[in-house]
């Protein structure tokens, strides 16, 4: 379980990107993080795993407290939270394989790591992951060769063999065309379902939040605005979180869509 | 949206880079007068240039044809010391650069550390090899391995510095993702800054070699080992054939080096 309490993040700049935002995630729910960009939601995510250092507040990840953990206990922490990218953020002259290895990085030592001498369970897992996203004929190709929802499933994997409570998503199909962003929002929801991971995912789209999400929380200039059901998304609701527009075609019925889709 | 106006301007001129015209003008009016008065203070006997010309014509003339059979053993062996110095020097320094480097990003390094490794690039980068060279010699006494010392500075100072510069330069993201892993501080940069620096430092390290090839020649001239001290004594014996024979063996090893490391960028990119 994820517990944010009182969350403040004041940059150097003196903008405040997050008041007092409290929320809590329990085991195994996938809530889609919503709002304008600049709202803040990148800021929250990397609070969470402290690529960026909250100002003031705490966050408890199961008994965990998070903010005032040392390097060594930081490092241990950071494992059991997988995080995936916008624009995938592979490292794009290494392979695919040294990509998802990478993602235990925080279990092996350094020579172990620099040698690429990884334990044999973490390749066979590896391999396996690969195979689970399709990905298994790509592990010796060089990141960059790859396509763009090729990369993400890489991004996926990579986060997923850290073996990790919970999934940090940050617009995952920011950079996708509209069908393989279905594809890796479905992918993400099937992984957490397995695996009973909770995540939170900051997406633009909607649709797509509504879609596939157990719980939308919208986050407005740093406030959360909105805490409730994907189809609590009224006009109204909208209307608050990103301002006046007309939102009747944003929230149309989706299942029609979504039948279409899967049956590729 | 604004409302459509009647009418709209046919003219448009690109924004000057300096705003304030006083400025502008003064600078570039600043500048011509420098250069003019700079090319007047200048002083040059057009008579001597003129007598020099068939004086320089002799010199070229006595450089051929070049004379390889005199002192093929000495070239030779300055050749291979020249070559050693470069190569041991390219590799020390690089071995040396990479820790300074690291310390010179500023992504990467407490302001502390920063300071003081830039301090070090800053340092070494002040004297030419040459005049460390001359320092070199004072302290260990004439031969390569001063050169080598000389010319170690002098790589330090190079690639330390464009090593931190591409490192502060890299895709912030993709570090970002290494460390979001757990993993720790030698691991990320194995893992995430290593493989995006490593095309254009091997670039760099065989640029290095070329310039520490033809520095061995320069650092020679003050007794720091290597073709560059019987390249001196020839000039000062006048034996102009036997000067052209080891400039030749220079150049046609540096446009090799240029070929080879040309090639193998490509490569590894």
């Amino acid at each position: 379980m994820l517990r944010l309490e009182n969350v403040l993040k004041r940059y150097k700049t003196g903008d405040v990107a997050l008041k007092n935002v409290s929320l809590e995630i329990p085991d195994g729910q996938v809530i889609a993080l919503i709002g304008p960009s600049g709202a803040g939601k990148s800021t929250l995510i990397r609070c969470v795993n402290r690529l960026v250092e909250p100002t003031e507040g705490k966050i408890y990840l199961g008994d965990t407290e998070l903010t005032t953990l040392p390097p060594r206990e930081l490092r241990k922490a950071r494992r059991r939270m997988g995080m995936i990218f916008q624009e995938y953020a592979l490292v794009e002259r290494l392979t695919v394989m040294e990509n998802v290895l990478s993602g235990r990085l925080g279990y092996v030592g350094f020579w172990q790591s620099f040698f690429r001498k990884f334990p044999k369970k973490d390749v066979q897992e590896a391999y396996r992951l690969l195979d689970r996203v399709g990905l298994m004929h790509m592990a010796d190709k060089r990141a960059d060769e790859l396509s763009g929802g090729q990369r993400q499933r890489v991004g996926i994997c990579r986060a997923l063999i850290q073996d990790p409570d919970l999934l940090l998503v940050d617009e995952p199909t920011a950079s996708l065309d509209p069908k393989t962003s279905r594809q890796i929002m479905r992918l993400i929801n099937e992984l957490c379902d397995e695996r009973g991971l909770a995540a939170i995912i900051n997406i633009h789209d909607v649709l797509l939040a509504q879609m596939y999400s157990q719980r939308v929380v919208g986050l407005k200039e740093g406030e959360i605005v909105y805490d409730g059901p994907p189809d609590g998304l009224k006009p109204d609701v909208l209307t608050e979180i990103y301002g006046e527009e007309d939102w009747e075609a944003t929230i149309e019925d989706v299942d029609e869509d979504e039948e279409e889709a899967s049956s590729k | 949206m604004s409302q459509p106006q009647t009418s709209y301007p046919d003219y448009w001129k690109k924004p000057p880079f300096i705003k304030r015209p006083w400025l502008r003008w003064g600078l570039i009016i600043g500048t011509v007068v420098y250069v003019i008065v700079a090319l007047g203070t200048m002083d040059v006997n057009w008579v001597r240039v003129w007598e020099g010309l068939p004086r320089g014509r002799k010199l070229l003339a006595s450089f051929f044809p070049p004379n390889f059979a005199d002192s093929r053993g000495v070239i030779i062996d300055g050749i291979l010391e020249s070559i050693w110095m470069a190569i041991i020097a390219t590799i020390g320094g690089i071995i040396l650069s990479v820790p300074v480097g690291l310390g010179a990003a500023r992504n990467l390094s407490p302001r502390w550390v920063y300071l003081f490794c830039r301090f070090i690039v800053s340092a070494s980068r002040t004297f030419p090899e040459i005049i460390i060279a001359i320092f070199a010699v004072k302290f260990f006494g004439f031969g390569p391995f001063a050169g080598f010392v000389a010319l170690s500075i002098g790589t330090v100072g190079f690639f330390a510095k464009l090593l931190a510069e591409d490192i502060e330069a890299m895709n912030k993201t993709q570090a970002e993702s290494v460390r979001s892993t757990g993993s720790n501080w030698f691991q990320w940069v194995n893992y995430a800054i290593q493989p995006q620096v490593m095309p254009r430092m091997i670039g760099l390290s065989l640029y290095r070699l070329d310039i520490n090839f033809r520095e061995s020649a320069v650092v020679g001239i003050v007794g720091a080992g290597g073709i560059g001290a019987h390249l001196l004594t020839s000039i000062s014996r006048y034996e102009y054939d036997t000067t052209a024979s080891i400039l030749l063996v220079i150049i046609v090893i540096v446009i090799s080096l240029e070929y080879i490391s040309g090639y193998l960028r490509k490569w590894v990119q």
